[in-house]
């Protein structure tokens, strides 16, 4: 069975939402790479003689776009460089969350079984609990800091992975060219892999998608309450917690933040969904 | 025959940018006739039924012709005027189970329509569905009343809802397909029952089924549709002797056993 | 009724004191050292150790358990170590202002979920139904955690409606008697403090409340749809009853069954909300308290929220499987 993936991808880039969502992640991948050529200031730099300065749009060199913060750092090179822990985040816990359920998806699905009913068991007990008080006890558990984030991310989320993936691997398995495969006297590890696992990554890949969205606010969530990196280091979600700080006096930071949060979620959502239409005849 | 209850001229609805349902579908009921409205699944009868009750779905709408009862052109009514006109017209469903909301008591869903319609007290509401609960022979009505449709079998929930139907004195009553969810010994009991009050009411009755054997029991004359268009329409005991359209006969031989016209049931 | 709600009561007990036993071993293995945090670098040897004995931090672990569950069987769950109080006094002062929170946001998602689920039913197929759906989407799509800062940032600040912070004007003294405030101000008529201390938690109440409410509204909107196509929804017509009458005098108990079992367990994350929403609007419950006892890593406060949240998610697993014998007469009898 021919592998359709890439071609629908090729497709894909006439779909607006996939288009919309990659450029906006596009740049927001530029903004953390070349953070340093781009950010007009050092983030942790601070000029107290222009604390809480408001929004400025005259060119010099003392100018700061979008004002500064209570210790007089460049908001616009703060966001430019939390972009950087953000994407981070994204990717690191993304890609782990969708390996490690969809590993436990695939071994539930395919193997079925005891395996089966303890994992879907666990599945169901553990995404019964609120995601957002789950992560803080953990990483009130692992310790603070942005790979204990990534471990939270990983063990909250990895159900969501799981679920879908092994709805749709025993739905795989009920198909024909399976049951053809088995009588070709191929091993099973052999169809889950040849078989199985092309068909389940359409699926995984808008999951993914979505998950770096999710991700990136469970890390400012958790960079918001003191969590996450330490509070120097330019983070949105530290950013946004300081910004609650001065919000009378300087609503700047805290919109800033939200501004740059909410589009690299909304960017991850749309990408998602744009994907998941066009993947979906594959998935049929 | 004396004059018509339901006049419908040239009926047609279809889905919205969509096919059409019915094709100029013309029938009359007189009343205190019963009326039967007969085709397969698909045909269109259930069709007619509901727009002569005003209960469409969302995306079907009458495209033309004219429905007239009581002396009012249904048609391009407003719904608020619809709904009081409605008072002449009552429904005898086809699924007992469906048709009774399971989380009300029996007495509360016969009284709501009376005290709507006939502005009596909750009080005698009751009294009268005890007495019409009475009439359809149901064991205990007293019973009855306080339990949920859930404590019911389906023979009993579809005499409910045959005495729910009668209890305002509608001059027109659509039965749709009222037997087709029951089984066959409960079928001819209620069926007869249908009959019985349908004559000590003087109620007309637009009787949908696909089942001919149950037109030649009950039925005055029949209107046979295919595809939403009128095939056949004639007084039964015409088509029962000489079927003159093969989709007629086709039904005919769909039909496993059917008796003689005025048979059984009498 | 009463033997139902007993059984489910006794079914608790085993469930709660599972939670106790993970909570207190997960607590123990954790890394890190929180008396280590109370004690100024350099400090005496001794003054350690008696802080480890005042802790009972210096005993085998299996003795901790049986002193700490002994302890916590008659209400007492240690002395928070960072705010140097009774973890149970602490939580209990602090559980009110939580759970009036909940009650608030509760009662406005069923609400606004409800009406959004009703309008959108009544307009089916119509303009009035694809607002719904995309004001819906829009809802979900925002992550929770910004709908309160914009609350903050739009009607707070720029558009300054309500207060932004806290639970009530701390300029005046209350006068209560118990942390009910929002209930008791109401129960003795003194209107002005009620006003007060609502004005204080729409925001919060709405920002928690606002998923919810657009999770209620998708489900109930898509059950009421099968309802009305049934035919006791139709006959309801038939009868002469108006669309409005019959959704809501007719299919939305119905449809209210499916809906309580798919948004359940919604309920439970919105009580596990309210620790970031307290924390963003500065509001003084149980909620903003767990975030300061896990960042000041206060062990005793942390194993005493854990276990007053788990009796919350127990309780309203409870509600949740009466409302459903409230609803539905055939498990009433059955």
């Amino acid at each position: 069975m021919a592998n359709p993936v890439p071609g629908t991808l090729r497709h894909a880039l006439t779909n607006w939402r996939v288009l919309a969502g990659g450029v906006l992640l596009l740049l927001l991948a530029i903004a953390a790479i070349f953070a340093s050529a781009l950010a007009p200031y050092d983030p942790l730099d601070q000029d107290l003689a222009a604390q809480l300065a408001a929004p400025d749009w005259h060119f010099g060199a003392d100018a700061h776009a979008l004002g500064t913060d209570s210790l007089g750092r460049d908001v616009l090179s703060r966001l430019i460089y939390g972009s950087r822990v953000a994407l981070t985040v994204a990717f690191v816990a993304g890609f782990l969350t969708a390996i490690a359920g969809t590993a436990m998806g695939l071994a539930a699905g395919f193997f079925g079984g005891w395996l089966d009913a303890v994992i879907s068991r666990a599945v169901d007990i553990w995404s019964s609990f609120p995601p957002v008080l789950l992560s803080i006890i953990l990483v009130a558990l692992l310790g603070t800091g942005l790979w204990s984030v990534v471990a939270a991310i990983v063990l909250i989320d990895w159900t969501r992975f799981c679920r879908v993936v092994r709805a749709e691997t025993l739905k795989q398995r009920r198909l024909d060219y399976v049951d053809a495969a088995v009588v070709a006297g191929l091993r099973p590890l052999a169809i889950l892999w040849r078989e199985i696992v092309p068909n389940v990554l359409p699926l995984a890949l808008v999951l993914l998608t979505l998950e770096m969205g999710l991700a990136v606010v469970i890390e400012a969530i958790l960079s918001f309450v003191g969590l996450s990196i330490s509070s120097d280091a330019p983070s949105w979600g530290g950013m946004i917690a300081e910004g609650r700080e001065v919000v009378h006096q300087a609503p700047w930071v805290l919109i800033g933040a939200m501004l740059v949060l909410l589009a690299t979620v909304l960017g991850f959502n749309v990408l998602g969904d744009g994907l998941k239409q066009e993947l979906d005849p594959v998935l049929r | 025959m004396s004059e018509a209850a339901l006049t419908i001229k040239n009926l047609s609805a279809g889905i919205a940018r969509g096919p059409m349902l019915l094709h100029g579908v013309s029938l009359s009921v007189a009343a205190g006739e019963v009326h039967g409205l007969v085709g397969m699944s698909g045909a269109g009868k259930s069709m007619v039924g509901r727009c002569v009750l005003g209960i469409l779905p969302a995306k079907v709408a009458i495209t033309g012709g004219s429905i007239r009862f009581a002396g009012q052109e249904l048609v391009g009514m407003a719904e608020r005027q619809r709904r009081r006109i409605g008072a002449g017209m009552a429904l005898i469903p086809q699924d007992p189970l469906s048709a009774l909301n399971p989380s009300r008591r029996i007495v509360s869903q016969m009284t709501d329509v009376m005290r709507l319609r006939l502005g009596i007290s909750p009080t005698e509401a009751a009294a009268r569905a005890l007495a019409l609960l009475h009439e359809v022979h149901i064991r205990d009505p007293q019973s009855v009343l306080r339990r949920y449709p859930h404590e019911l079998s389906g023979g009993m929930r579809q005499r409910v809802l045959i005495a729910t139907a009668f209890a305002c004195e509608p001059k027109l009553i659509v039965a749709d397909e009222p037997t087709t969810a029951l089984d066959v010994t409960v079928q001819k009991q209620i069926l007869r029952l249908i009959r019985d009050l349908q004559r000590s009411h003087g109620t007309a009755l637009l009787f949908v089924t696909h089942d001919l054997g149950v037109v030649a029991k009950i039925c005055n004359s029949v209107t046979v549709l295919n595809a939403g268009r009128i095939v056949e329409q004639a007084p039964v005991a015409e088509i029962f002797g000489q079927p003159r359209h093969p989709y007629t006969r086709a039904l005919f031989a769909a039909t496993p056993r059917y008796d003689q016209p005025g048979g059984a049931v009498g | 009724m009463i033997t139902r709600i007993l059984s489910r009561l006794l079914q608790a007990i085993p469930t709660l004191a599972g939670v106790a036993v993970l909570v207190f071993v997960l607590v123990r293995v954790v890394p890190g050292d929180p008396v280590a945090m109370m004690i100024p670098p350099g400090a005496d040897a001794d003054v350690v150790a008696r802080l480890y004995a005042q802790y009972g931090l210096d005993k085998p672990i299996l003795t901790q358990f049986v002193i700490w569950a002994g302890q916590a069987l008659h209400g007492d769950f240690g002395m928070s170590i960072s705010l140097r109080q009774g973890v149970t006094g602490l939580i209990f002062s602090r559980l009110p202002a939580t759970l009036e929170l909940v009650a608030f946001a509760a009662t406005l998602a069923v609400l606004l979920g409800g009406a959004l689920a009703v309008f959108g039913t009544r307009y089916a197929g119509r303009a009035g139904e694809a607002v719904v759906d995309g004001l819906t989407g829009f809802i979900l799509s925002v992550p929770d955690f910004l709908w309160g800062l914009a609350f903050i940032v739009g009607f707070g600040v720029l558009l300054p409606l309500f207060p932004i912070s806290g639970r009530n004007d701390p300029s005046y003294s209350l006068g209560l008697a118990s942390d009910f405030i929002l209930t008791e101000s109401f129960l003795r008529l003194r209107w002005g403090v009620t006003a007060d201390i609502l004005a204080h938690m729409t925001m919060p109440a709405v920002a928690l409340a606002l998923p919810l409410a657009a999770m209620i509204a998708r489900v109930l909107k898509s059950s009421l749809a099968e309802q009305m196509a049934q035919d006791y929804a139709l006959l309801s017509r038939v009868k002469g009853f108006s669309r409005w009458h019959v959704i809501v005098a007719e299919a939305l108990r119905n449809a209210a069954i499916p809906t309580v079992s798919l948004t359940g367990v919604q309920v439970t994350f919105l009580v596990g909300g309210t620790v970031l929403i307290e924390k963003i609007f500065s509001y003084p419950g149980i909620g903003s308290l767990a975030i300061d006892a896990v960042v000041n890593r206060d062990l005793p406060l942390i194993q005493g929220l854990i276990l007053t949240f788990a009796v919350l998610f127990i309780l309203i697993n409870l509600l949740l499987d009466f409302s459903y014998a409230l609803l539905d007469p055939r498990l009433r009898h059955g």
